[in-house]
């Protein structure tokens, strides 16, 4: 038996005009919606890991509809790998800055001796720069998760 | 042996459903979890969070751990599926 | 909470469940994996739940979807046992 995706590259399935199109009309918005999960987390249902989750999506749907190396064209795997690595240290530098400025680890309030705003009201940013940093890491990891199964990690066509 | 299986399954199921039987109702004030945590939760979070909602103020500061240790599995795993997969092309 | 409507999703999750593990055709499996998921994320909305539900929309149905699917291309459509 042959494989799936050998079938359906003799068919030609997916190179269609109609879901190209779409897609990129769709894209930006869906991307505006993720960012807003993330943002809007503290008053609305949602967070850092829906809204990364969204955002990963977005680019998973690039890839789907056209192929893999155009969607390499808009988040190449060197961006992808910094932005993933990155979140992780925002949230666990937070933590340890946090611990290093006196207080406990992951004590928003202890910011406070940075930048003088009020301990609740560095509870309340110190939650969101944390949801930032938890949105970016999921995102860019559910895009590397997508590339290396829909390719087998060769990078090249993809689904 | 299929058989087997499925009298193992069933087996179990009934345990668990006999188990659920202990279970608070749903939305149950007098229940242990109702009584215990959540009040504090309710009554203090907003005025020392500055946080609406009451989840994101739980899951990004009170337990601020449990939300930083996921992100960590999340991380690992990935990494793990872009060191078993990934190959360079020679 | 309205235990009529909790009670036909209930039935409904345990009938897609059922067919998710029996089905031999492995695309249909992940399609049916998803319509689970999307009647779990239902109970949770009706339960008063929205953040556990918005994840469950997110990922169960739509991520992981992607991902078995990615997953299954790789390999043979029917499943052998």
């Amino acid at each position: 038996m042959k494989r799936l995706q050998e079938q359906a590259r003799g068919r030609d399935i997916g190179d269609n005009l109609i879901i190209r199109t779409a897609v990129r009309l769709l894209v930006p918005f869906i991307q505006l919606f993720g960012l807003y999960v993330i943002v809007h987390g503290h008053y609305s249902p949602g967070g850092g890991f829906q809204g990364g989750v969204i955002l990963g999506a977005s680019f998973i749907l690039l890839a789907l509809a056209y192929d893999l190396r155009t969607s390499l064209r808009f988040m190449s795997e060197r961006t992808n790998a910094i932005l993933g690595n990155a979140g992780v240290l925002i949230f666990t530098g937070i933590a340890v800055l946090c611990a290093l400025l006196g207080g406990l680890f992951l004590d928003y309030s202890a910011l406070d001796r940075l930048i003088s705003l009020g301990p609740i009201e560095w509870r309340s940013l110190g939650i969101f720069l944390v949801e930032v940093g938890v949105g970016t890491a999921v995102m860019s990891i559910m895009v590397s998760l997508f590339w290396d199964l829909g390719s087998g990690g060769e990078m090249d066509e993809g689904l | 042996m299929k058989a087997l299986a499925f009298l193992a399954t069933l087996a179990t199921g009934i345990v668990l459903l006999y188990g659920t039987r202990d279970f608070a109702a749903w939305g149950d004030a007098a229940s242990p979890a109702s009584r215990h945590v959540s009040p504090v939760y309710i009554e203090r979070a907003v005025k020392e969070t500055h946080v609406p909602n009451l989840v994101t103020a739980i899951l990004g500061d009170y337990r601020g751990y449990d939300t930083m240790f996921e992100t960590v599995v999340i991380y690992c795993a990935g990494l793990a599926v872009v060191c078993v997969l990934r190959r360079q092309k020679t | 909470m309205i235990w009529e409507l909790d009670l036909f999703i209930l039935a409904l999750v345990v009938v897609c469940a059922v067919v998710a593990i029996n089905i031999r055709d492995l695309l249909g499996a992940v399609v049916i994996f998803g319509v689970y998921s999307f009647l779990m994320c239902l109970l949770w909305a009706e339960m008063g739940a929205v953040d556990v539900a918005f994840t469950e929309a997110t990922v169960g149905a739509g991520v992981s979807s992607v991902l078995f699917i990615a997953a299954i291309f790789r390999t043979t459509r029917r499943s052998k046992d």
